[in-house]
């Protein structure tokens, strides 16, 4: 691990300072991410702001009859909140379908977001990675892509976004809330937050530099049915190979967002509107644009399936 | 490649106290260090094991301010004030813990090097099952979690034992859970 200063801050304020202040500074808070990749030297900050300190760990009701999350709330406390259990099922489920018990204790909500890929040739520092090193090329391309994504991908990237918890969140439309250093605010829906690879897979948020997320809101309740849905290699503590979040009503509408096949949660409005037709047709458009390898193809027919038996369930 | 990238920035000193196993500890580390290696190398509680280092096998599992963490994921100086209790906090050879009392009985280990952590992780799981803190397996969201064989595997999954010694740790934390219940 390359050395670096340490910094503990108090207001959100502090923080963002900090960070203009300081070249190559990285805010931590669960730090469960961060510094694993920093032993492998793929994150090498000069300076580190702890932000746990920030008070930014309640859960608090909305006026307009949702829940505001502050960044620091523990993967746990979410999952375990009663309001969420009641009315937002499947942010819990998705919560507790991530990581483990010691991870989910130390995650935070905001950290969860800013997962970076598992994409094996990104942790390998030996090998090619645009999101890495960018311009250096993409062993993935030809390499094992089981695991890898295959709609929204570009030819510099065919990474997936790793996490559980925002393909709930990208179901939910939930909404990001930020500070920057300038002292802006302002709040940014989580169908903009992510970036599509590109040429510039490097670049994975809207997110500016030192610009701190502060929470993390969710729209009044919904209703329906709270299904996530979890395929993986093992029966526990794995990444999905691909995971279907969905809210089904009981006139068979509703939405659906998909992990472990993208870059990023993958919703479509036209699949969503496509819910009274059943799974192949949400399958389809989904992957109408698809491009995926050899090796993990497979994940569409499965990703079909899965949704199949979501709607089966759906319907009880 | 430019002369910056080959300085090696200097280290971070900094001074951190906390709490472990009830005694008030006071270090001087280097910003690198993280708490398994503090508690490690400057503590000397060996207790506490490194496994792979990057929260994949849970040998590091300690308990701070009264929730299971990896330790080799978390830095020493993010602790500042925490409480933290180690395996060497539970029990010793002339006083076992209960539960460390079970694994013995029930041969929940082979070569022991994940133990410490599957017994601290155990602990862990018995107080947030107690609290109602749902898992992958709890049919009903609302409702509070039980004790069950399937609960306990699956909030035992961030604990790997390469021996493979599952079985009898699932009997050794039923045991030590029935006895908790009666």
């Amino acid at each position: 691990m390359k050395a670096f200063t340490y910094q503990r801050v108090k207001t959100p304020a502090e923080a963002a300072t900090s960070a203009q202040q300081h070249t190559n500074a990285k805010f931590i808070a669960g730090g469960t991410n961060l510094l694993d990749l920093m032993k492998l030297e793929i994150e090498t900050p000069a300076h580190l702001i702890d932000v746990n300190g920030l008070e930014l760990d309640k859960i608090e009701a909305t006026a307009d009859g949702g829940l505001r999350i502050g960044a620091l709330v523990r993967n746990t406390d979410l999952a375990a909140d009663a309001r969420i259990r009641r009315d937002y099922g499947v942010l819990s489920r998705a919560l507790v379908a991530g990581a483990s018990g010691q991870l989910r204790n130390q995650a935070t909500t905001a950290g969860n977001l800013l997962q970076r890929t598992r994409c094996p040739y990104f942790y390998d520092t030996n090998q090619p990675c645009n999101k890495r090193l960018p311009g250096s090329g993409c062993a993935a391309l030809d390499g094992f892509s089981r695991q890898h994504a295959v709609v929204g991908t570009s030819q510099a990237c065919i990474a997936t976004h790793p996490s559980d918890m925002a393909v709930a969140m990208r179901l939910l439309d939930a909404v990001i809330e930020t500070v920057s250093p300038d002292g802006r605010e302002r709040k940014i829906p989580i169908a903009e937050f992510y970036r599509a690879p590109g040429n510039t897979p490097h670049l994975e948020t809207v997110l500016t530099p030192g610009e701190l997320i502060v929470a993390v809101s969710l729209p009044a309740p919904l209703g329906g049915t709270h299904i996530y849905r979890k395929v993986r290699d093992r029966a526990s503590y794995a990444f999905a190979l691909v995971s279907v979040a969905a809210i089904i009503q009981p006139d068979k509408s509703g939405r659906v967002a998909l992990g472990g096949v993208a870059h990023q949660p993958w919703r479509l409005a036209e699949a969503d509107n496509a819910l009274i037709q059943g799974a192949q047709a949400v399958s389809d458009r989904l992957f109408a644009t698809a491009q995926p390898t050899a090796e993990n193809e497979f994940k569409i027919i499965l990703a079909q399936r899965t949704l199949a038996s979501v709607l089966a369930e759906a319907r009880g | 490649m430019s002369s910056q990238h080959l300085t090696t920035p200097v280290p971070s000193m900094v001074p951190i106290s906390f709490k472990v196993n009830g005694v008030q500890q006071q270090l001087n580390v280097d910003t690198r260090t993280t708490l398994l290696d503090a508690l490690r190398e400057h503590l000397h509680l060996t207790g506490t094991k490194k496994g792979c280092d990057h929260g994949q096998c849970g040998a590091c599992t300690v308990m701070v301010n009264g929730r299971r963490i990896n330790a080799c994921l978390t830095l020493a100086v993010m602790q500042q004030d925490a409480e933290i209790t180690t395996i060497e906090g539970l029990g010793n050879p002339d006083e076992l813990h209960p539960l460390q009392a079970a694994f013995i009985k029930h041969d929940g280990y082979q070569c022991g090097y994940c133990t410490p952590g599957q017994i601290c992780s155990s602990m862990a799981v018995l107080e947030e099952i107690k609290a109602g803190i749902p898992s992958h397996v709890t049919h009903d969201l609302v409702s509070a979690p039980n004790v069950t064989a399937d609960e306990i595997r699956e909030r035992m999954s961030g604990n790997i034992c390469r021996c493979g010694a599952y079985s009898n740790i699932l009997a050794a934390i039923e045991e030590y859970a029935e006895g908790l219940e009666s």
